[in-house]
Order: C-alpha cells, then sequence, then structure tokens
C-alpha cells in the first residue's frame, strides 16, 4: 500500500476522530440504498420521452415494427444525403438490409457518417437514451459517426434514472465498462455562449422508437 | 499552477477596463442565471432536493474513509487502478509514470479542473508529450496561453473574434466568421487527435464507491472521445467526489445541469468502469483513477469542511455581482468566483490570497443558489477573522474597527458622533448636496459624489416626527 494512502486516510481518521470503522459499522454503509426525492411527473411515459427528447434538438421516428427500420434509415439517409454504408450494432445486423447497404459492427472509424444502434432503455425523466457498451454496442457508434440512429423498443422506456439503474444491476455481466446516456446532438456553447450543434459528437441523434 | 491572486487589485483595474469581457460576462449573467432560475420555478422538489444532497454529502464526508476504500476495491474488482496522490507533486508523478511506461506521445484531455489545480498540462509538456486540450473552451484558451475564467465556461472572456485569431494562428487560414465554422474547424481538428491519443486524461464529476465508477458530465462529448480513443484512460478527480450509490448519483444528475448551465441535463451522462472487456471492439486497455487529495482531507473536521461539499457548478460565479464585474482571471488562480475566494486561500495560503475573502458584499445571492448548501458567506468571514488573527490585515483597518466597536457600544456617545458627522457632511456638501472629494476616503471619491446626508440624524428625525 503506498505512502499516500496511509496518509490520506489517516488524515482523514484524525480529521474525524475515529479510527477505521468496525465491520458492523462498514456493511451497513455497504447495505445502504437511499432513497431521494424524484422529479414528479404525470401523463404518458412515452410521451414524455418524445416530448424531452425533441426539446434538446434530437429527433423520434415511430415505427410499428422492429421489420421496418432499414426503410427509416434508408429514408434518414435520403433525407441527409449520406452513402449507403454505415456501422451496425450487431444485434440489428440480421434486419433484412437492402442488399447496396454496406454495414459493419464496428467500431466506427474516423470517416464514418452514420451509425445504427439500440439501447438498454430511455428515460423519460429528462428524455434521454442509455446505452451499454460491448460487443453488441460499440461506444465509437454512439460518438464518432456525425449522424446516430438509436432503435428504441416503446416498452423500454422507463420513468426515472433509478429505474435505468435496476435494468442494469439486472444484467447477469454486472456494469459494462461504458454506459451513456445521451439526450440528444453533441452541442457547446463555448463561444460566446452562442449553442451550436456537432461540436465533437454527432451532429445528429435520431431516435427510432419501435411501437408496436 | 502560478498564483496570480497578491496582484487581486492590479487585474480587477485591466478586466474593469475590458470592454469585452464586460459583454461576455452581462451575457453568461443573462444565460446562466435566467436559465436556472425558469428550470427551478418548474421542479417544486427543487429546495428538497438541495437539502438531500447537503445532508447526502455530510453523510459521505463523515464516512469519506470507508467510501473511499470501497471505491479502490470496486475498481480494482473491476480491471481498474487506483492511485492514492497526497498533492500535486505525487499527482504529476502518478501521471508522469503511466504516460513514461505505456511509452505515450500525444495526450488527450477533457475538462478536469483538478487537472488544472495540479498543474498538469506544463509538467506533461515540460517531459515533451504533445497535451491536447479538447473541451472547445480549454481548447481555446490553451492555445492563447490563458488559464481557465470559468469552471464550466473557461473561455467565457473570449470573443468570437479571438477565438478566430486565435485559430487562424493555429490552423491556418482563412479566418472563420461564423460560430458554426469555428466550432466545425476544431471538430476537424480534435478529430484527429482522438485518433492519434495514447492516453486521455478526464476528470470525474462523480467516483461511485457501490460499482467502482467514475462519471463525466458534458455537453460536447470531448471527454467521452478522449476516454474511449485512447490506450489508456486516467482520470484525475478530488477525493471528496466519492458518492456512495448510483442512486445518490440521480439525486446529483437532477441538481447539477440545473444549477450550472440552466439545462435540464447536460448531453452526456458516462458513466465508466474499469477497462476494455474481452470482447470489446473499443474502449481504453488501461483503466487509471488517480484520487487526489491536495489539503482536502485537512479541511475535513474544521471550520471550511462545508466546502468539500461543492460539486463544481459554477452557479455561486454566475450569480456572485464581483465575479460579474471582474471575471475569472482577476482571482489569480484555478478556482474563482465565491467558491474560488474560499477554495484558494485554502490551497495556496491566506498571504498570498489576502484580497480574495474581501473582494466580496456578503450579499449571500451565492449560498441562496447553491445547490449543496454551502454557507459560502458565513465562510469567507471566517477567512477574514483567520487573516484578522494571523496578523495579515493592515494595521489601520483593526485600529479602524476598534475605535469604531469603541464608540458602537456606548450609545450616547454613538449618537454624539452621528450628530455630528450628519451636520458637517451637510455643510460640506453645500448647495448641490454632494461631497466630491471625501476626507479620508480619497479612493472611493474619486470616481464617484458621496451624497450630502441632510443633516439630522435618522434618530433625530425619527423622534421629531413620533412627536
Amino acid at each position: 500500500m503506498s505512502e499516500s494512502r496511509q496518509a490520506i486516510l489517516g488524515q482523514i481518521r484524525a480529521a474525524l476522530g475515529r479510527g477505521p470503522l468496525g465491520a458492523d459499522a462498514a456493511a451497513a454503509l455497504d447495505a445502504r440504498i437511499a432513497q431521494h426525492t424524484r422529479l414528479g411527473f404525470d401523463g404518458d411515459l412515452i410521451e414524455r420521452f418524445i416530448e424531452k427528447f425533441e426539446s434538446r434538438a434530437g429527433t423520434v421516428v415511430q415505427l410499428g415494427s422492429l421489420h421496418a427500420v432499414p426503410d427509416a434509415v434508408a429514408a434518414y439517409r435520403r433525407q441527409h444525403g449520406l452513402p449507403a454504408r454505415a456501422a451496425v450494432a450487431r444485434p440489428l445486423a440480421g434486419l433484412n438490409w437492402p442488399a447496396d447497404f454496406a454495414h459493419h459492427p464496428g467500431p466506427a472509424g474516423k470517416d464514418e457518417m452514420l451509425s445504427v444502434t439500440g439501447c438498454l432503455a430511455g428515460i423519460a425523466e429528462i428524455g434521454s437514451v442509455i446505452l451499454a457498451s460491448g460487443p453488441d454496442s460499440p461506444t465509437t457508434l454512439n460518438f464518432v459517426p456525425d449522424h446516430h440512429l438509436v432503435v428504441l423498443h416503446a416498452g423500454h422506456i422507463v420513468r426515472h434514472f433509478e429505474d435505468a439503474w435496476a435494468r442494469l444491476r439486472a444484467r447477469p455481466e454486472g456494469l459494462p465498462r461504458t454506459v451513456n446516456i445521451i439526450a440528444g446532438p453533441s452541442r457547446t456553447g463555448d463561444v460566446e455562449l452562442t449553442m451550436q450543434l456537432g461540436a465533437h459528437g454527432p451532429r445528429s441523434v435520431q431516435v427510432i422508437l419501435v411501437r408496436p | 499552477m502560478k498564483v496570480g491572486s497578491p496582484q487581486f487589485k492590479e487585474k480587477v483595474v485591466v478586466a474593469l477596463a475590458d470592454p469585452n469581457l464586460r459583454d461576455a460576462l452581462g451575457q453568461s449573467r443573462k444565460g446562466f442565471v435566467n436559465g436556472r432560475a425558469a428550470l427551478v420555478a418548474g421542479v417544486p422538489e427543487f429546495e428538497a432536493m438541495r437539502d438531500e444532497a447537503r445532508d447526502l454529502k455530510n453523510h459521505v464526508l463523515a464516512n469519506l474513509d470507508h467510501y473511499l476504500e470501497r471505491f479502490e476495491a470496486s475498481v480494482t474488482a473491476a480491471g481498474g487502478q487506483v492511485h492514492w496522490a497526497a498533492d500535486s507533486e505525487d499527482a504529476r508523478r502518478i501521471i508522469l509514470g503511466i504516460c513514461q511506461r505505456v511509452e505515450a506521445r500525444v495526450i488527450t484531455k477533457g475538462k478536469s479542473m483538478v487537472s488544472e489545480e495540479i498543474g498538469l498540462n506544463d509538467a506533461l509538456e515540460a517531459q515533451g508529450y504533445q497535451v491536447v486540450e479538447t473541451d472547445l473552451g480549454e481548447y481555446i484558451i490553451q492555445l492563447a496561453g490563458e488559464p481557465p475564467s470559468h469552471i464550466i465556461a473557461p473561455a467565457i472572456h473570449k470573443t468570437k473574434a479571438q477565438v478566430a485569431e486565435l485559430f487562424e494562428a493555429a490552423h491556418g487560414g482563412p479566418r472563420k466568421t461564423s460560430v458554426a465554422e469555428l466550432v466545425t474547424e476544431a471538430r476537424q481538428v480534435l478529430r484527429e487527435k482522438y485518433f492519434q491519443a495514447d492516453v486521455g486524461i478526464t476528470g470525474g464529476n462523480y467516483l461511485v464507491a457501490e460499482t467502482g465508477s467514475s462519471i463525466i458530465v458534458t455537453n460536447e462529448g470531448n471527454g467521452d472521445l478522449t476516454q474511449t480513443l485512447a490506450r489508456v484512460h486516467i482520470v484525475t478527480s478530488g477525493i471528496e467526489r466519492i458518492v456512495p450509490t448510483l442512486d445518490d448519483v440521480a439525486l446529483f444528475l437532477r441538481i447539477l445541469a440545473r444549477s450550472a448551465t440552466g439545462q435540464e441535463t447536460e448531453t452526456y451522462t458516462t458513466i465508466s468502469t474499469g477497462p476494455r472487456r474481452p470482447g470489446d471492439v473499443d474502449g481504453p486497455a488501461e483503466y487509471h483513477v488517480v484520487l487526489v487529495d491536495n489539503g482536502r482531507s485537512k479541511m475535513l473536521g474544521g471550520p471550511f469542511q462545508d466546502m468539500l461539499r461543492c460539486i463544481r457548478c459554477g452557479a455561486c460565479m454566475n450569480h456572485c455581482p464581483v465575479y460579474g464585474a471582474v471575471g475569472g482571471h482577476a482571482y489569480g488562480w484555478v478556482y474563482p468566483g465565491p467558491m474560488g475566494a474560499v477554495l484558494t486561500p485554502l490551497f495556496v495560503g491566506l498571504d498570498a490570497t489576502r484580497d480574495l475573502p474581501n473582494a466580496c458584499t456578503l450579499n449571500g445571492r451565492c449560498e441562496s443558489v447553491c445547490p449543496v448548501r454551502i454557507p459560502l458567506p458565513g465562510l469567507l468571514r471566517e477567512i477574514r477573522r483567520l487573516q484578522h488573527e494571523q496578523g495579515l490585515r493592515p494595521a489601520g483597518e483593526g485600529r479602524a474597527i476598534g475605535a469604531w466597536r469603541f464608540v458602537a457600544e456606548r450609545p450616547r456617545l454613538y449618537q454624539f458622533a452621528n450628530r455630528v458627522a450628519a451636520r458637517l457632511l451637510n455643510r460640506m456638501g453645500g448647495s448641490a448636496g454632494r461631497i466630491a472629494h471625501l476626507p479620508g476616503g480619497a479612493a472611493w471619491s474619486h470616481l464617484r459624489d458621496l451624497p450630502a446626508p441632510e443633516g439630522q440624524t435618522f434618530l433625530e428625525q425619527w423622534q421629531a416626527r413620533k412627536k
């Protein structure tokens, strides 16, 4: 153990006027899950999610079925004049993509223009999607391309952050290396506090909401 | 970082004469202050959340040793490594050691006030590393060779034209004219750097003891590209940034953006836990957290413990009339505004920072908006008291206050002195009723006139009207 570690912990304990906590006290702290005041809101979770996500320059399209995703991606590409290639997260690779559409599961390289991913959940509280990194969801897909399309099942929209944590804790493999909570496109206000989209991450983020 | 606080007065004079700074500070006032007010008005739970955040931070501080050890165990279990840095030098040595071991050349950095505090960039550059700040504001001031002037909007003092000039000098022409073009240019330049980087250094808004995670909250996504694309991710964070569980993080996520920038949320909230996992196709191969003490543990258990609750949102400076007039550079070190006026004397010493706690009107706006209810004016008063105790105030000040006290404790004498002063000043004011040259207060009346009193004291008028 490093000298600094001993020094810091020693100084903290001296300041607090006690030695290390006993086993019982430590166990009690570790078992503690505090309940905090949450944001109260009424109404439909899905409508709330859409309203909040769109309020931060994100866009939402709604589909009746997962099978319609390739068409929605094609429409998005046409709308933005994007080439027929993308980084597509592995769980979506089996969809019926057009023959001329080149896709790979990532990672996303410097010149990647478009990515299509799933997500773990949507959070209605602030209108954000939450993605858990892994072979099925490489983090570069969320940040490198100019355009990020996120497929979200309406049934996966939860109310509060805490509900999303419950989904994370329920994963048998535990927390992934990276959890990204994303509320719209990248932005900056660093030049004269003028809000500008597309600072470093995607210029545009669209949620493809699958709502059977 | 070099301490410029002893030159506070000189810096204030420069700041007050800078029209660009006036405009920038005026804009930030509108944006941040009104934004926060509008949002908070729509959240009836906000005051209860502030109470809970204060109590939670106090709980963490009372058990800080335990939560730090639990955090360390969780990081280790996730395959990462925790390093303990007692002071700035220790922290720099640890980070330099990692960079040397992995044979780094290019180092990208997300925004980290702790890295400013420990003077990291200078130390890395002195060893020949190419260090690139990737937060747009930090990048701008890195090009300008300046320290940040605000903890969340570091280049708030720079105008668009000044940024365009810096970019032209650094990237070549032609000079850009719009904010959109400037942002795009920085995006392209920095994109190359993310992919070249060997080491990515970020701060940590929260360290989660339960999971061993560090969390960053950004709008730009620069911190994410920094930590995802480099081979090695190093987090620098103060020891007080520990939070027990993810549920506790949720509480802070609800108050941070609303307090800081007047947004419901920042765009990106990222929870990082350990290095790349088996099967991952991206992400860093190493994950390090450098826990920086640098004077924090000494604040525990003393009169300044409340300051350790600070979540670095910047609301106090956004609402401070003094910061709003002089900007961040006048404070002369890393942390400006009310929180800086408390932290700077504690971190760099009372002697070098004599003016900071005194450049405060004790109006209390900072305390009224602080999301963790830090009694900033009270702490500033306590530093003033310490200055007095240590003989760091001018002798004349102590004598003057002593004389005032002598009189104020004797009501008859006080009223008599008041009556004399009121009549004297009234006569000095003449027919204009204004005093252009105040005897003994030339510095004050140099730029303005003192309205002369009416000739009778308040008490005299009160007695007369009561009859």
